[in-house]
């Protein structure tokens, strides 16, 4: 186990006319799980390479452990990896496949052959071992792929969105099978991922990446709850968090078009200016009758997803999605009913969409 | 119907190239009074190896074999030498020029060979090279280093990149990556460019006509002496020209169908 330092990396690919990745910096500490995310071309593929010793940095230094490992080639750098197309090699066996890690760094074949058994145990594949991948599914390619990667015991794992290529079912199923692994082997591991929701499941803290920076690194929960800007409270979640421009009124209560509701206290310092408003499907509590402190809004999609109803209202002339029960009935162009808690907005500044420094949580 | 369909065009593309080749076995293996017979009969029904040893026995043609022979797989060996790697880069790497690299390769066998010959004799005649079997490898490897480039080039696209990288990650070097990992799914590739490299080179018959007078291939020997030969000559000069051409391809067949179940890309 060793832990990864990242310091002001940079890197352009010949011919690009940006920056790949942009200054970032990033400390993963021993042991710890966290998860790259971002939409596609945001650099996070790149700097998981560029730890990987896959790139070369343009700038800036990469440390595995205590070593500067910035100029070291791929195969010195006592790292492993899992890649988005698996990259098993399909003229050897899944047993030469697992092992080929270990037999390359010389270890004794009686060792060898124990590990690799280990292995795939752990990752059911102990019936497959003589086997090549054009006769295994996809799942259990992509288990061959983790088993290699995990059998070497590397200070450092890394993973390319090892999930994508699986069907729905299959990745949701391998995700916590996946988790529960690595939090056994406690390895420190660096994951990329397109996929929000795989993001918050896996990772100890989340990292979400945009045109080639770190936009914010945090626990997962805390990301999801206290966006650092608008584009990773729409980038998080599903549904996105919800924005809507409001004007803050004395009170200090926000109005929106005709309407008008409760602010949080510590608002009263922005008076009278725009605040861009921020607030999750799932805090919006709804009712389909007027009561205290309810906010008319006008029905406009229903969709039913078992679990919950996700409703599309307008409200104040803006769209919404809103979490409802599942029993909750309604239909397109009947109104509901809004209650909005205070204490579940977020505000950001509609010019730069960063999150506004207010002492709310103080 | 349509799996019928397609057994009827298989059998009628194996005859059509067995049906020559067995006729010329025949009459190979035919004596020469039996030649003259008519009508020929279609089974070996006189088996005789008159007319191959007196073939064998003819001036040069035995010394003008070994040649063919020498020239084929020195051909193969120079072509892959220089055509794999080139193949390899054209795969992997993006480079300025590529395109026009890629397209001035095609360009090379636009011109006919007649047309090149004969520079190339005077060039040979100066170096000392004329009338040698390396001017003929020398003209066969540029001949078919286009084809060479472009099929390799093509297989190694199908190895993914990430593959090399995977082993590097897992420790080997660079080298050691693609001597594990890329050759040996590259080999079917590879064993198709040389099969039809060699056979090219067996086959040629005009440059290795105009470069050499007495160190001839097998097909200039046999063109050179073919109008003013007897038919029992053709008949076993085409069989010794066939014969080497098949045994190159069954060794090769092994390496030409992919060994893991799928079918060569």
């Amino acid at each position: 186990m060793s832990r990864i330092v990242l310091r002001n990396l940079v890197k352009t690919y010949p011919g690009g006319d940006r920056r790949a990745t942009d200054d970032v910096c990033l400390e993963v500490a021993e042991g710890e799980f966290v998860v790259l995310v971002g939409p596609s071309g945001c650099g996070k593929t790149t700097l998981l390479r560029m730890v990987a010793g896959l790139e070369r940095p343009d700038g800036g230094t990469v440390h595995i452990g205590d070593r500067d490992v910035t100029s070291v080639s791929a195969r010195d750098r006592r790292v492993s990896m899992v890649f988005q197309s698996y990259a098993i090699f399909p003229h050897m066996t899944v047993r030469q496949n697992i092992g080929f890690g270990l037999a390359m760094r010389g270890v004794p074949r009686d060792l060898v052959a124990r590990r690799v058994a280990d292995a795939a145990a752990l990752l059911d594949l102990s019936d497959y071992l003589d086997r090549y991948p054009s006769q295994l599914s996809g799942g259990q390619r992509q288990r061959v792929a983790v088993a290699r990667a995990i059998v070497v015991d590397a200070g450092v794992l890394l993973m390319d969105e090892p999930l994508s290529n699986l069907d729905a079912l299959l990745r949701l199923q391998f995700r916590a099978e996946l988790k529960r692994i690595v939090h056994q082997i406690g390895t420190t591991t660096l994951y990329v991922t397109h996929d929000q929701a795989e993001a918050m499941s896996l990772g100890d803290r989340i990292a979400v990446m945009r045109d080639g920076r770190i936009a914010q690194i945090g626990a997962p929960l805390e990301v999801y709850d206290r966006p650092s800007d608008r584009f990773v409270g729409g980038f998080l979640g599903a549904p996105p968090m919800n924005f809507f421009p409001a004007t803050v009124a004395d009170g200090p209560r926000l109005s929106v078009g005709s309407l008008s509701f409760a602010a949080p206290p510590s608002l009263e310092a922005l008076a009278g200016q725009q605040v861009l408003v921020g607030v999750r499907a799932e805090k919006l509590e709804v009712s389909s009758t007027q009561g205290d402190s309810f906010q008319p809004a006008t029905v406009e999609v229903v969709e039913p997803t078992g679990a919950s109803v996700l409703l599309t209202v307008t409200f104040g002339g803006h769209e919404l999605k809103v979490q409802a029960p599942p029993t909750f009935a309604t239909q397109p162009g009947e109104t509901v009913w809004l209650r909005i808690d205070p204490a579940s907005l977020r505000f950001f500044d509609p010019e730069t969409s960063l999150a506004l420094e207010i002492p709310q949580f103080a | 119907m349509r799996r019928f369909l397609l057994q009827v065009a298989c059998v009628a593309i194996s005859l059509f190239m067995a049906v020559p080749i067995y006729l010329i076995a025949l009459a190979a293996f035919s004596s020469r009074a039996s030649l003259n017979r008519f009508p020929l009969p279609l089974l070996p029904t006189d088996f005789s190896t008159e007319t191959l040893s007196g073939f064998l026995g003819s001036t040069g043609v035995i010394p003008s074999a070994i040649n063919s022979v020498m020239v084929g797989l020195s051909t193969v060996v120079l072509a892959l030498l220089i055509g794999v790697p080139a193949g390899y880069a054209l795969a992997r790497y993006a480079f300025r020029g590529k395109q026009p690299y890629q397209l001035f390769l095609l360009l090379t066998r636009a011109l006919p060979i007649v047309v090149l010959s004969v520079p190339l004799a005077r060039i040979f005649l100066t170096s000392g090279l004329y009338d040698t079997t390396y001017a003929v490898t020398l003209l066969h490897t540029a001949l078919a280093l286009p084809t060479t480039v472009l099929i390799t080039s093509a297989v190694f696209v199908a190895v993914s990149p990430e593959q090399e990288e995977a082993a590097q990650i897992f420790g080997a070097s660079p080298l050691q990556a693609f001597v594990r990992i890329v050759m040996p799914q590259a080999l079917p590739g590879i064993a198709a460019a040389a099969v039809f490299t060699f056979v090219m080179s067996w086959n040629e018959v005009l440059g290795a006509s105009i470069l050499t007078l007495n160190q001839r291939t097998l097909p200039a020997q046999v063109l050179s002496t073919l109008s003013f030969s007897p038919l029992a000559y053709r008949f076993a000069g085409g069989f010794a020209l066939v014969v080497p051409a098949l045994v190159f391809i069954a060794i090769m067949r092994k390496y030409l169908l992919n060994m893991w179940g799928t079918t060569l890309r």
